[in-house]
């Protein structure tokens, strides 16, 4: 928006706004009914269903989509994949902004927002996995606003704490990835504690496994599929470097993804079988799962490493959304459609109109705020002041300084 | 009376001798998937 009102060349009024400037009402409608009439007023939660979609969508699938952030760091400075180095700070502005919008959800979600502290601040509870999963977003959310500062620094022009941020990348990467590989696994355990309610080609001692599993297939798509949509709507922001370097991420992205994905759907078999539940195969929700795992999980594996192979850049993109729709659609089984399988179609759970809309509303929000910072923030460009620090900092690119300066 | 009953230890027996065969299976898929993916890398390399 804001680019458009600086070039003039188009009004406010287009189809993108209209449809945000929609979103976003009803989103602040529903917020006020959500703090005014209480969690009955807005949704469909009952005492069978505590959790809906703002859990599905908005915490389980935010989180998993959000995992962009460790794997791209883990495999520029953990990894020493420089080349990868301009995905790094979109990765973890999308991350960071992933996260924060999964605290904003559970404001809502929380009976009582006020209270979120207290787990940590006034009575813990360190035998629940909540707790852990808790302190973990807590822990990550405030490492993942760390790494993004040095941009917002950049961007006012303040050196000497982005400078010292910048020598704390490493330990920073290193504190993510162990917080991101305990709480993204922590979530699938949330679910070991309900066997008999969970359908059990979904139940299985390996949930923490496979939730941390496809988290890692869903931060590599993800970037993917960020990169794609900036490059078609943030183009005129990002600089020589980046553009040229893009090519080179999704494809090494794509072959990593297409490795994780196979492993997945490898383990994902041999859960199966250590559980003996080949016979649910052949029902209904067998019939859903095949779709799940075959479709959603073996497809795309296939395609990114026809994608990589024959250096089919659009069939990558396209696979990266395919991969992205699977995992939500695993983390809605888990939570919504494999979950109180047992009870009476009168007692399951479907979402409000509301609560659809909220969730639309968080995702908006993060849309807007993301473009309003890659806008205005060294994103996707270096900023000029930095541009000879940077190539003192960057011993890969001597002769061509890279876009990004933060980091080794 | 010639129903069969099976037990913990028939069950796992089974289970993990699957898995077993499947985890085989395994090593061999993703060997060939890796080569699938990284065969024109190699023949990039040699030209």
């Amino acid at each position: 928006m804001s680019a458009e009102v600086t070039t003039g060349k188009k009004t406010l009024i287009t189809p993108f706004n209209v449809v945000v400037g929609i979103i976003l009402f009803l989103g602040l409608i529903v917020t006020y009914l959500r703090f005014t009439k209480g969690l009955a007023g807005v949704t469909n939660l009952s005492d069978n269903n505590p959790w809906g979609l703002w859990i599905s969508f908005d915490l389980l699938c935010g989180v998993a989509l959000a995992a962009g952030g460790y794997t791209t760091s883990a495999a520029c400075y953990v990894f020493g994949l420089k080349r990868y180095h301009t995905a790094v700070r979109p990765a973890i502005l999308t991350a960071f902004l992933g996260y924060s919008l999964v605290v904003l959800a559970l404001h809502y979600d929380v009976g009582r927002p006020w209270r979120l502290p207290y787990p940590f601040f006034v009575q813990s509870g360190p035998t629940s996995v909540l707790f852990e999963v808790g302190l973990c977003v807590f822990l990550y959310l405030i490492t993942l606003f760390i790494e993004w500062v040095p941009a917002a620094l950049e961007w006012l022009g303040i050196k000497k704490p982005r400078d010292v941020i910048i020598r704390m990348t490493l330990a920073l990467t290193i504190f993510g990835v162990v917080l991101s590989t305990m709480h993204q696994s922590s979530l699938g355990a949330l679910y070991l504690i309900a066997p008999s309610k969970l359908h059990p080609l979904w139940y299985s001692a390996y949930l923490p496994i496979f939730f941390f599993v496809s988290s890692i297939a869903a931060g590599l798509s993800m970037v993917i599929f960020e990169g794609t949509l900036s490059h078609h709507y943030l183009h005129d922001k990002m600089d020589a470097t980046y553009r040229s370097e893009h090519d080179g991420v999704v494809l090494g992205f794509a072959k990593a993804a297409a490795v994780v994905l196979m492993g997945y759907f490898c383990i994902k078999i041999v859960g199966l079988a250590l559980d003996n539940n080949w016979s649910y195969l052949f029902t209904g929700y067998g019939a859903w799962y095949l779709l799940e795992i075959l479709g959603f999980v073996l497809l795309p594996a296939i395609l990114y490493a026809i994608g990589v192979r024959e250096r089919k850049l659009n069939l990558i993109k396209w696979t990266s959304v395919l991969t992205v729709l699977g995992i939500v659609l695993n983390r809605f089984n888990v939570s919504l459609v494999a979950f109180n399988w047992q009870l009476a179609p009168v007692d399951r759970y479907f979402p409000s109109w509301m609560e659809i809309a909220l969730s639309l509303f968080i995702v908006t929000v993060g849309l807007l705020i993301f473009r309003f910072i890659s806008t205005y923030m060294p994103i996707f460009y270096e900023e000029e002041k930095f541009r000879e620090h940077a190539s003192v900092e960057l011993h890969e690119h001597p002769v061509k300084p890279h876009p990004q300066t933060f980091g080794h | 009376m010639e129903h069969t009953f099976y037990t913990l230890h028939d069950f796992l027996v089974f289970t993990k001798g699957s898995a077993y065969y499947l985890m085989g299976a395994v090593i061999l898929v993703l060997l060939g998937f890796w080569l699938f993916i990284t065969g024109r890398d190699e023949e990039k390399f040699i030209k």
